[in-house]
């Protein structure tokens, strides 16, 4: 397979604070890559970069063999508080995303991804007439509609119940299923990683490198109880010092 | 604080208070045998003389359209001036000293100026409802652009949608909340300051009315019916920027 995401040192220091420091990695066309680390240690810092939204102090991102330099619609971030627009319908906002697009039905394309989230004959409601749970689905359809090779996760379920972050991880798989998209996942939740993901990154403190990676060679559906999973969970805890 | 749901409460209690108001007033009156300080019925008289023959409906439009107008100029001038003032830094950071400079000065202590380069004509009055209003207009829109949520901006960066874009589908609706409050500090301001300018220069008007009422044989009746139409004028005023916050697109703001 092909690499979709070769990131080449890349290090970032905010004033006298390293924060990332000298991270390489390469993501594969389709594959599912989860990064786990303890808090504060510069996750979200490096998806930022990798990202586009953050330009690293030294080393380098490449997407598709050609340098990286700022956001793109080619790779779509949800992110854990979500930035959904509310001052918009939930069609609006996926119109929205498709505004610098090509297409000629935007409305039909809309409504087919309304539909793959579960949402169908809530296009006209309002972010803040919507639960938690269904925000989070307007913010998966939003990132797929404008068919992007690649979602950046930023703890995307930290903020909803316990309960509803399980539901929302089993409809992501069954998109996924649908259309194969190469997913970089940061999270806390280890149980997430290993349900959701091919390749775990274990991250050290700041600044933070890859200290571990784990391989997960469970077919889907996932069982968390599978005694493979259970051996995985309690050997990526223990990296993380637990 | 309790949010009160019931209909009856939220009315019947001002009600009581202002009832209670005129009673006390009117005891008062009645008791001192004031020659000159109007009860509450004779004021109600007053007024409606005025009302059966025209004058107050003339003072009240004339009022009210130097407000429309000097409101209106201020919006066109504030907007785009605080929409641009918080999009690029360096407009802020210049214009920004001279305009928190300007806006504490009393748009009374402009009444002289005034006068003296637009004269005792309509002009004045509207060019000091404007200097009254175009700053909190402003200042409110600007704060909105600079307080925007950075992962709105994100958002549309990410879709790579077109300048245009940005701004009528984000930029703006995120600070229509706070623009409909700098109108409604504007708009508040634009009726307090229309009556003070109509008592020095006009002969047309609320302010005009009180002045004139005073001067021309002590009618205090008259005085005090154009205070309370002005206080019920401005009531409504609010009243009406404030349906604009049931906008469906700014709803967001205000519900929890």
């Amino acid at each position: 397979m092909s690499d979709k995401i070769v990131v080449n040192g890349i290090g970032k220091s905010f004033g006298a604070l390293p924060v990332v420091d000298s991270v390489s990695l390469n993501v594969s066309d389709g594959e599912f890559v989860a990064i786990v680390g303890p808090s504060g240690c510069g996750k979200s810092t490096l998806l930022n970069i990798i990202a586009g939204f953050e330009r690293p102090d030294r080393g380098s991102v490449t997407i598709n063999g050609v340098e990286r330099t700022g956001p793109s619609r080619n790779g779509i971030m949800i992110s854990q508080h979500g930035s959904v627009f509310p001052w918009l319908t939930v069609q609006e906002n996926l119109l929205f995303a498709l505004s610098a697009t090509r297409h000629d039905d935007k409305v039909a394309l809309a409504h087919r991804y309304i539909d793959l989230v579960g949402l169908a004959g809530f296009e006209a409601a309002y972010p803040h007439e919507l639960s938690g749970g269904m925000l989070k689905r307007v913010e998966i359809a939003r990132a797929l509609v404008v068919k992007p090779e690649i979602l950046y996760m930023d703890e995307p379920f930290s903020a909803l119940d316990a309960l509803m972050s399980l539901r929302m991880q089993t409809e992501l798989r069954r998109i996924l299923d649908e259309e194969r998209h190469t997913v970089l996942l940061i999270t806390h939740d280890v149980e997430e990683a290993i349900f959701l993901a091919d390749r775990i990154l274990v991250l050290s403190q700041r600044p933070t490198v890859i200290q571990t990676t784990f391989h997960v060679d469970l077919p889907h559906p996932r069982k968390l109880s599978d005694p493979k999973a259970q051996a995985l969970r309690e050997a990526i805890l223990k990296q993380l010092g637990l | 604080m309790k949010e009160i749901k019931s209909k009856f409460l939220k009315i019947v209690p001002p009600m009581l208070v202002i009832a209670a108001l005129i009673a006390l007033w009117w005891v008062v009156v009645a008791a001192n045998e004031s020659a000159i300080f109007p009860t509450p019925w004779q004021v109600v008289a007053g007024a409606w003389d005025l009302a059966r023959d025209g004058t107050l409906f003339e003072h009240i439009s004339a009022s009210l359209i130097r407000v429309a107008i000097g409101f209106g100029l201020a919006f066109l001038v504030a907007v785009p001036l605080g929409l641009w003032m918080g999009w690029v830094s360096g407009a802020f950071y210049t214009l920004n000293p001279l305009f928190q400079m300007l806006r504490p000065i009393s748009p009374i202590a402009w009444i002289p100026v005034a006068i003296l380069w637009f004269g005792v004509g309509n002009a004045s009055p509207i060019f000091l409802i404007f200097i009254a209003s175009v700053f909190p207009m402003m200042v409110q829109t600007t704060v909105g652009v600079r307080t925007i949520d950075r992962r709105y901006l994100r958002a549309a960066a990410n879709f790579g949608v077109s300048r245009s874009v940005l701004f009528s589908r984000v930029v703006i609706p995120a600070v229509l909340p706070e623009m409909i409050v700098g109108m409604r500090i504007g708009i508040g301001v634009a009726w307090l300051v229309v009556v003070a300018a109509e008592m020095v220069a006009l002969n047309s008007g609320l302010g005009y009315l009180i002045m004139d009422s005073r001067n021309a044989g002590n009618r205090y009746d008259l005085v005090i019916a154009s205070m309370v139409i002005i206080g019920v004028i401005g009531l409504l005023l609010d009243g009406a920027t404030r349906l604009l916050e049931r906008l469906n697109m700014v709803k967001w703001r205000y519900v929890r």
